[in-house]
């Protein structure tokens, strides 16, 4: 979230799509309610189907899956086209008036520079601004040379009529008309819309663009860093997004720096790409401090070892060719390329796309490591269980070791929710039988592996015997001190640059924030925006003052907030150029004659005054936030809409090309995708409120209220069908098919898509055959695998199928 | 004056015989009565806070355990409510954090160690030295066959690919950054969690 849960109450209007926050995120939609109840706030819900949220939102309208971006298209259409945006805003803190290179084009679905053998832009070099001799991007002022960023755009979105978004959405015209509308009141000084979003649009093979097309409304209207505006992402596991923080991802290190890639040989090659010089006068470009961040975490994860000489361990590091996501990896399984595997708390045969290609990839490894506190389907993928998991044990020669664990309630340390606030948790209880921690397991690990490198030696051995584990006890660390090598520490004095002959940090000094990290070795620090959680005034984490001293839902001294505490990303947008607040009603962070102040720690230098023009963006080298993404995402600058990979229909916008032309499909995946003659009705999948993902099905109160798979489906299609409610059905896509019982519906109606009805069928995702639940098939067999042409999220949201009805399953789905 | 969760349940037990039984005209039996009644399990049970383990609201809870938590007493858990000072969830709880306890107590909850044979139609149970000496062996024997120090243009790669990890978005900071260290300290390059799927 750029903003919090708390800052919801701020906000005039909700713009719930994407989400459903009702159902997924009860105790945070409260501040939805708050904001209704005690702001004046409207709520607008647009999902496909009539939700808990849409029962209590001011308009709903429903949307086809998977065409999000054509409706927000045609928000800024709406916004652009009747003068319902933010004009000095957006003059002033976009890149609205930045001058494009001739080399960028769109044609018929495709933009400059795409290489159709290698399904990729190879030439990205047009999807960039014109810059003069001095290196700086130029720009036009008045706003009228027709290469600006703005009159692109204006011209891109042109396609976008209330007619092409009711052909294309299924959104009827005078409802979206409606929305735009509400959406452009937010447009003034004085109000704000937030944007509450969650897997609804991220999981598509355009889903990074469909949050982009939101920025790029937020940043229209001036809703970015005011109280009550932003884009906000509602996560879905309690630290996910300290694990995002913390890099679990192929080509990721923590604090979001990039492992370095083959083509970087060495350290200064890698930081060559990584220069992040102001390309405007006068900018911040705060990356410009990359190297101190990296330095710092080569120091954190390999102490000594990592010295100027040998460029910071850098080859300690793997670099990657390509990146090995999570359908990469059950792809490689699948093809024999893989021998062993560890899944710690991720129930892979539930949680991936296509079952049966997972359920193929487990049964080709070697070994497999399943580490959890509960039973699951992964560990147990070799047993047969009927229908539901149909595999002869013998012809599977895979070594399964379950490793039992403690849960949230038997360990402590940190984590950090959805709003990035990193709060404690404290140990309440010893775990059942021998469960261990995940820290102990990895540090049990770690001094096995160790030990056999340094006795045996073996292949580069160097990371693994000069990797930091110096922890009072090494085989249990202790969380806190874990967290204080996360925030970094002086590895040794740090004379004032002011004045050397004072110090501005002693060795061993907790680092107060990350301003002070350093490229030459002489700090450590795990993750840099992390930087302040752990300081010499204590753990920052742990703090629990309930006070809000300015009633606008900041609660400063409550956990602590990366980066820096700050609560609102981007805040010092929330004033004007000369440091004004742009309204009395949204007053956040403002300049007060020789300091930035506010509530909140502002997002800025604390003492650069308004007069340098230096922009709020400080993280782009620009200093403003870009409608245009320059080179930044792989599949265009501005979004488009292409449909699904199960496409329902062809693309009425460009019907050569469909769907997201730089999606990338493996070869075993060539006919994975269905078509609609065969699958005529769209499929999405979600989340039901009583149960978490695939762990609840293992607790009682949870497996007593819900206790059996089921498919939502309108009267329309059960009638077509001859489906009752009650009835068992078989759905089938191109990838596999299942059987649940029907549930009859009118929270789904047909969707009229290029004027003909379209039936949506909803399957929720939390079944399978362990559980307390009744035994079901997983309905991960149903959908593809294939991802998100940014970053390989999975489209589960979208895809194709048939119904009929069926007898129930032969093996009668007992309780497991 | 400042009252404790703890003291105001004391004073509503008093104050049941000092109002609702007293005014019911039975002075002397009401004090018979408070004096038999069972004081709240809960008055007696250790406060820990805590953050719900489901979605990234991560609303607080407090959990409550029986027992002291002296060195070899083993506590248990009892309750778990929403934490009421927790300014974004206020002491509400949705359908599933309310029944975190029947998560923590699930009879599914794994205990042991154990291992399945290729081929074999069960698991069975061994010791943690057994089960995480014959994880390190596995990891080195493939890593020490599979390493790829160089990629075929000669350049120093250091990648391990035949190994994956998929670590989880439940664990806590300091676990996964644990995790990350030894898994990137490796060589591999699957490494992936819950944050993109």
């Amino acid at each position: 979230m750029t903003n919090s849960w708390n800052d919801i109450k701020n906000t005039d209007l909700v713009l719930v799509m994407g989400g459903n926050a009702a159902e997924a995120h009860p105790c945070g939609f409260k501040w939805v309610v708050e904001a209704k109840a005690n702001n004046g706030a409207k709520l607008i819900v647009v999902d496909p189907r009539f939700t808990r949220t849409a029962a209590v939102a001011d308009v709903y309208a429903p949307i086809r899956p998977g065409t999000d971006i054509a409706f927000l298209s045609g928000v800024m259409r709406y916004l652009l086209g009747n003068n319902k945006i933010h004009q000095e805003y957006t003059k002033a803190y976009t890149n609205a008036s930045y001058l494009v290179k001739p080399g960028f084009k769109f044609e018929d679905g495709l933009f400059s520079g795409f290489d159709e053998g290698r399904k990729a832009y190879v030439d990205r070099s047009g999807w960039d601004y014109e810059f003069d001799e001095q290196g700086m991007a130029k720009v036009d002022e008045t706003l009228q040379d027709p290469r600006c960023v703005i009159n692109l755009l204006k011209a891109h979105v042109e396609r976008y009529t209330p007619e092409m978004v009711e052909r294309i959405c299924g959104t009827p015209k005078d409802k979206f008309l409606k929305i735009c509308e509400m959406i452009g009141t937010t447009s003034t000084s004085d109000r704000t819309m937030t944007s509450m979003y969650a897997l609804g649009w991220t999981q598509h093979t355009t889903g990074a663009q469909n949050i982009r097309s939101m920025a790029m409304i937020q940043l229209l209207l001036g809703n970015m860093g005011m109280p009550g505006g932003g884009v906000n992402a509602l996560r879905g596991h309690s630290n996910v997004q300290g694990i995002t923080d913390l890099a679990l991802l192929s080509t990721s290190t923590p604090g979001y720096l990039v492992l370095p890639t083959e083509k970087e040989t060495t350290y200064a090659d890698y930081m060559k790409s990584r220069a992040f010089k102001p390309i405007r006068p006068g900018q911040t470009s705060f990356w410009q401090n990359y190297g101190k961040f990296f330095v710092s975490q080569q120091k954190s994860f390999f102490g000594a070892a990592a010295t100027k000489d040998n460029d910071w361990a850098y080859d300690y590091l793997p670099k990657f060719d390509v990146g090995y996501d999570t359908l990469k990896i059950v792809d490689m399984m699948a093809a024999g390329q893989m021998n062993g595997l560890f899944c710690q708390g991720l129930n892979l045969m539930m949680a991936a796309p296509n079952k049966t290609k997972v359920q193929a990839g487990l049964s080709k490894l070697k070994w497999l490591v399943v580490i959890d506190p509960l039973e699951t389907e992964t560990a147990r993928f070799w047993e047969n269980h009927g229908e539901f998991n149909n595999v002869d044990p013998k012809a599977i020669q895979t070594e399964v070791i379950v490793l039992p664990t403690t849960t949230f309630a038997e360990d402590e340390g940190s984590a950090t929710n959805s709003s990035r606030v990193i709060m404690w948790h404290w140990k309440a209880a010893e775990g059942p039988g021998e469960v261990r921690s995940d820290m102990e397991i990895m540090s049990d690990l770690f001094s096995r592996l160790k030990t056999a490198y340094a006795k045996d030696g073996g292949a580069f051995p160097d990371p693994i015997l000069n990797l930091t584990w110096n922890y009072s006890n090494p085989h249990n660390p202790d969380a806190a001190e874990v967290l204080k090598e996360i925030n970094g520490y002086a590895v040794e004095d740090v004379p004032d640059p002011a004045d050397p002959s004072k110090l501005l940090l002693r060795a061993g000094q907790l680092l107060p924030n990350f301003g002070v990290m350093r490229d030459d070795g002489k700090t450590s620090g795990g993750c840099w925006i992390y930087t302040g959680v752990y300081t010499e005034a204590g753990n920052m984490s742990m703090r629990r003052d309930a006070s809000d001293p300015t009633g606008k839902g900041v609660f400063p001294n409550w956990g602590f907030a990366w980066p820096a505490n700050r609560r609102v990303l981007y805040n010092r947008a929330s004033a004007d150029p000369n440091g004004k607040p742009w309204s009395e009603r949204k007053k956040y962070v403002w300049w007060n004659g020789s300091r930035w102040t506010g509530p909140d720690v502002p997002d800025y230098a604390p003492t650069v005054a308004p007069d340098k023009a230096v922009g709020p963006f400080i993280m782009n080298p620009e200093g403003t936030a870009r409608l245009f993404a320059r080179a930044a995402m792989p599949d265009g600058p501005f979004p488009e809409h292409y449909e699904p990979m199960d496409a329902y229909i062809a693309n009425p916008l460009h019907p050569k090309v469909t769907t997201n032309p730089v999606v990338r499909v493996f070869a075993a995946d060539a006919n994975a995708f269905g078509k609609p003659d065969k699958f005529p009705i769209v499929a999405t999948s979600y989340r039901l409120t009583e149960h978490f993902h695939y762990w609840t099905k293992n607790a009682h109160a949870n497996a007593v209220l819900q206790p059996e798979l089921f498919v939502e489906m309108g009267e329309r299609l059960a009638a077509a069908k001859g489906v009752k409610d009650g009835d068992w059905v078989e759905v089938t896509s191109q990838r596999g098919s299942i059987k649940a019982k029907a549930c009859v519906t009118k929270r789904l109606r047909p969707i009229m898509v290029d004027g003909k009805p379209c039936d949506v069928l909803g399957v929720p995702i939390h079944y399978g055959f362990i559980g307390l639940t009744r035994k079901a098939h997983p309905m991960n067999v149903l959908t593809p695998p294939v991802g998100d042409a940014s970053v390989q999220t999975p489209e589960y949201k979208a895809f194709l199928v048939d119904v009929k009805k069926t007898t129930p399953p032969a093996q009668s789905p007992a309780v497991a | 004056m400042a009252v404790t969760r703890r003291q105001f349940m004391k004073v509503s037990a008093a104050g049941l015989a000092a109002s609702s039984v007293g005014a019911l005209g039975f002075t002397g039996a009401g004090e018979a009565l408070a004096a038999g009644v069972r004081p709240f399990k809960l008055e007696r049970a250790t406060e820990t806070r805590n953050a719900c383990p489901y979605c990234a609201v991560a609303c607080g809870v407090l959990i409550y355990t029986m027992g002291d938590r002296s060195k070899n007493a083993r506590s248990e858990i009892i309750h778990i409510e929403g934490d009421p000072d927790h300014p974004v969830n206020r002491g509400t709880l949705c359908p599933r954090g309310a029944a975190a306890l029947d998560f923590v107590r699930s009879p599914n909850r794994l205990k042991y160690p154990m291992v399945r044979k290729p081929g074999s139609d069960k698991f069975e149970r061994i010791s943690w030295d057994a089960a995480m000496d014959r994880i390190a062996k596995l990891m080195k024997e493939d890593r020490d066959k599979n390493f790829v120090a160089k990629n075929r243009d000669g350049v120093t790669v250091n990648r391990w690919l035949t190994t994956g990890f998929f670590g989880t978005s439940s664990q806590s900071n300091e676990a996964g950054y644990l995790t990350y260290k030894l898994v990137r300290a490796t060589g591999i390059l699957g490494l992936e969690d819950q944050a993109r799927i």
